[in-house]
């Protein structure tokens, strides 16, 4: 237990205790919200909770006032919240992004003993979500979600929680498709182990036609069920002229079992049924290894995901919440700190100060007053203000945005896009070879003119083949995984490694928003001076007043007197009764105070005087992450850069230098500039790479060949993009690109390894000797060859690339 | 070697039981999830577990 000494922490979240603090039961509370749920848990015998985890808790920022969930129970949302509801019993799904550990999981599953009418509770660590069985007649939707807020688990409620139609049991199929397959090379296998090591031979020869006919009857469903994506697959490919790779794995597929079931059915060999089934096996395997996805990530996330569910609309001067699909324009909305503007409206009262970082990428954020003009999307940072829509939702400046034909055509998602341009060629000279051979035969002996050919499409099967893509990406795809970088499908790194130029977005993704973006210019200041500081600029909501309140490091001192905020000006203050001001020269000028002359060169400044004496100036300035330059300067080597930033062009110079002469910038570019932009490029034969992170880039994203978003924490909103990736890893672009380039020469690699498989495999065949237990030896051999060969020089393709050193890797959650 | 009659069905038979069994473990749901269950079983001790179903229906593992 912390002593009175050093700073006690909150045993509820382990939040530092400051101003707020509590102590109560003989331990410490960061704030009351931390103590109710503390005695909560411990009137309903949940104290356990902490015992599980050390201070599992989350801070409740705010209690739930009951209605602010009311807008749940209107039929129109609850009945598409509801995953089931019948007349006694509803079971929902929420996302609560606030689950992180062993205690959470427990608590949620627990929550029947907080109240009467919650039944079953399951959660989903991956997807971070819970999905609760409850009696509506006893416990109303909005009390859920009030009694989860209540205790620190928010629901995600987006607009896109409406669409309820949530993909399930995609990999249900294939895991039974491998089950069964599986299954069925494992029983054929020890038939076929017989026969290959003369079993006929000491008993009656009774056994080789009743193994070889159950062996058939076992590879029936490999071939209609456990392969029936190949012969659709294989099906369209000729139906569109196409010669994809799915093409010879069906030939190759379909002539060992026709070879089988003549060899069976007149009793001349035992078949091909091992290695058929077995190459079903291992390429399903393939499979799997390749549609690895990540549950908690949604790489197809549109405004809808970033939109709240839900506003509060003012009704004859009383504020209900409403959904924001029963919204009209001339519909009057009022809106606090931090909400989202729904729809574009005017402002009607209190003070607007607007970030519109996410939509159009301008760093600043800026006030307007009474009459001007709101886009959707900005995030309001002053206090309280009423706006009136002007607009619907749909038809918004931003989301019109994707309504964009770009978001109407679905995206290039067939898998294997490499080797299907390898299988061309392959294709043609496999069918080729195989008519060759059989007509090199036919004057001498037409069934081993038959035989031959049948064995040259059999032999010739591209297993090994197809499996070198997936094994090789999809290792690599997980590795990036391990270091957050979360990349879509294996298909993207193709598509990284073939990339020639690379554009940035500037706000958010080379520079840092928030924190960390600060200075301070002039003669440093004294602790007590700081504090001063940071206890007046705690006292506004203005965003720059927050971010020196956030970053500076000082115990809050004294009460603030006499505080005063003038909009556009600064803000002023008696803190332990030295008059404390901070904000425009001129401003400060006015007050009486002898200020220099400084330049605003980068960013805009906030300037500080206490007691009448100017003491130095807050640069807001957007630094530009660590490491970026280095990164950007080996990049330039290779690629062609552009920048494209929403923001004014006051640090061009600064990022021309970063980028290097050749590259082009364009600054004051909005959301649809920038998607032409990426068409220009693309018009002029590159293939691009976007890197950005607000819903202004969305369009850009979608599309670049390559759309990489960035975000400041997983699981936080992007928009629909490729590759996903932490800020932090900005610095790793470059590693990113290498690292593709070499995990696609491996899978070359592995082609190669694999055709000289089957030019002996052809050699055997052609001449018309390929026996089965050849088949049955070489089938496995190549593939597990090309499988391990895949997965450990993508290993060390990785290391070469200096992965490791480069992104940071995250303590295991 | 007339007991390979015998074992034949057996061991067929036996190897289709494992196969039923899998295929109800993959449509119960119980490959959905592959992390909460390892969670799960390290807070057994900590009390009751999960509440009564309100009703048997909805008494699966089987997320929607």
């Amino acid at each position: 237990m912390a002593s009175e000494a050093s700073p006690a922490v909150c045993v509820h979240c382990g939040a530092p205790c400051r101003g707020l603090a509590v102590r109560r039961h003989d331990r410490d509370f960061c704030c009351h919200g931390c103590l109710t749920v503390f005695e909560l848990l411990q009137e309903n015998g949940l104290g356990d909770f902490y015992r599980l985890s050390d201070r599992p808790g989350v801070q409740v920022r705010e209690s739930a006032a009951l209605d602010r969930f009311a807008f749940l129970d209107e039929p129109a949302v609850r009945d598409r919240l509801l995953d089931f509801s019948d007349a006694r019993s509803a079971r929902v799904t929420f996302h609560l992004p606030a689950i992180h550990c062993v205690a959470c999981v427990w608590l949620l599953e627990n929550l029947f003993k907080l109240r009467e009418g919650i039944g079953r509770s399951l959660v989903n660590f991956e997807k971070r979500e819970v999905t609760i069985t409850f009696e509506p007649g006893k416990i109303p939707l909005s009390e859920l979600a009030a009694l989860l807020t209540s205790i620190g688990y928010e629901p995600t409620l987006r607009l896109d929680s409406l669409d309820a139609a949530r993909p399930a049991g995609g990999s249900t199929t294939l895991y039974l498709r491998l089950g069964v397959a599986g299954f069925a090379f494992g029983n054929i296998m020890l038939f076929s182990i017989c026969l290959y090591s003369g079993m006929d031979r000491f008993s009656a020869p009774v056994f080789k036609p009743l193994f070889g006919w159950i062996s058939i009857f076992l590879a029936l469903p490999v071939m209609f069920y456990s392969a029936s994506n190949y012969w659709r697959a294989a099906w369209l490919a000729l139906r569109q002229r196409t010669l994809t790779i799915d093409l010879p794995i069906a030939l190759g597929l379909a002539a060992l079992f026709t070879q089988s079931l003549y060899e069976v059915g007149t009793g001349t060999g035992a078949g091909y049924l091992d290695s058929l089934t077995g190459l079903v096996f291992f390429l399903l395997i393939g499979r799997v290894f390749q549609e690895r996805t990540y549950q908690r990530l949604s790489f197809d996330r549109d405004y809808k995901s970033f939109f709240p569910l839900a506003v509060r609309r003012v009704e004859q001067g009383i504020e209900r919440t409403v959904p924001l699909s029963g919204l009209a324009v001339g519909d009057r909305l009022r809106l606090r700190h931090g909400e989202l503007i729904p729809a574009d409206s005017r402002v009607v009262g209190g003070g607007a100060v607007i970030d519109y970082s996410f939509v159009t990428g301008e760093s600043e954020p800026v006030e307007l007053g009474v009459g001007e003009v709101l886009y959707a999307g900005g995030r309001q940072m002053g206090g309280a203000m009423e706006i009136e829509i002007i607009k619907p939702v749909s038809q918004s400046y931003l989301t019109s945005l994707w309504s964009h034909e770009v978001f109407t055509k679905s995206r290039d998602n067939s898998l294997n896009a490499l080797l299907n341009r390898f299988s061309r060629g392959f294709t043609m000279a496999v069918v080729s070879l195989a008519f060759v051979a059989g007509a090199w035969w036919w004057s001498e002996d037409v069934s081993k003119a038959v035989r031959a050919f049948t064995s040259v499409l059999i032999v010739a099967c591209p297993c090994a083949l197809a499996l070198s893509a997936p094994f090789a990406l999809g290792t690599a795809q997980r590795l990036l995984g391990r270091f957050h970088v979360f990349v879509r499908n294996v298909n993207v790194l193709e598509r990284v490694a073939g990339v020639d130029a690379i554009v940035f977005d500037k706000t958010g993704t080379l520079t840092a928003s928030g924190e960390g973006a600060f200075g301070f210019i002039g003669e440093p200041l004294s602790g007590v001076e700081a504090g001063r500081i940071r206890s007046l600029a705690a006292r506004s909501m203005h965003p720059h007043a927050r971010t020196i309140a956030n970053s500076l490091v000082a115990p809050e001192s004294a009460e603030v007197q006499e505080f005063a905020e003038e909009t556009g000006s600064g803000i002023r203050g008696k803190v332990g009764g030295d008059p404390v001001l901070l904000g425009s020269i001129p401003w400060l000028r006015a007050a009486g105070v002898s200020c220099p002359e400084t330049s605003t060169a980068n960013g805009s400044m906030v300037h500080a005087a206490i007691q009448g004496r100017f003491r130095g100036s807050f640069v807001m300035s957007g630094a530009v992450r660590s490491g970026v330059q280095p990164m950007l300067t080996a990049l330039s080597r290779s690629h062609e850069l552009v920048l494209l930033s929403g923001d004014n062009d006051r640090e061009r110079q600064l990022f021309q230098t970063l980028l290097g002469e050749g590259a082009r910038l364009r600054f004051g570019q909005c959301p649809a500039d920038k998607l032409a932009a990426i068409s220009e490029l693309q018009a002029a034969g590159h293939s691009v790479m976007m890197v950005g992170d607000g819903l202004n880039d969305a369009g850009a994203l979608r599309q670049s060949d390559v759309g990489v978003a960035v975000v400041e924490e997983v699981g936080a909103f992007s928009p629909a993009s490729d590759i996903i990736l932490e800020a932090r890893n900005v610095p790793a672009i470059a590693a990113l690109v290498r690292f593709s380039r070499g995990a696609v020469s491996v899978v070359w690699a592995g082609i190669l390894l694999s055709l000289a498989y089957n030019v002996v495999g052809l050699t055997f065949a052609a001449t018309g000797r390929l026996s089965p237990i050849v088949c049955a030896i070489l089938m496995p051999l190549s593939s597990i060859t090309v499988v391990t060969f895949a997965c450990a020089a993508v290993g060390w393709a990785a290391h070469r690339a200096g992965l490791a050193t480069v992104l940071n890797q995250e303590k295991p959650s | 070697m007339t007991a390979i009659y015998l074992m034949l069905p057996v061991s067929l038979l036996l190897a289709l039981i494992f196969l039923i069994a899998y295929v109800w473990s993959v449509r119960s749901g119980q490959y959905d999830d592959t992390r909460t269950p390892a969670l799960r079983i390290l807070t057994d001790d900590a009390g009751e577990m999960r509440g009564e179903p309100v009703s048997k229906k909805h008494l699966s593992y089987k997320n929607p």
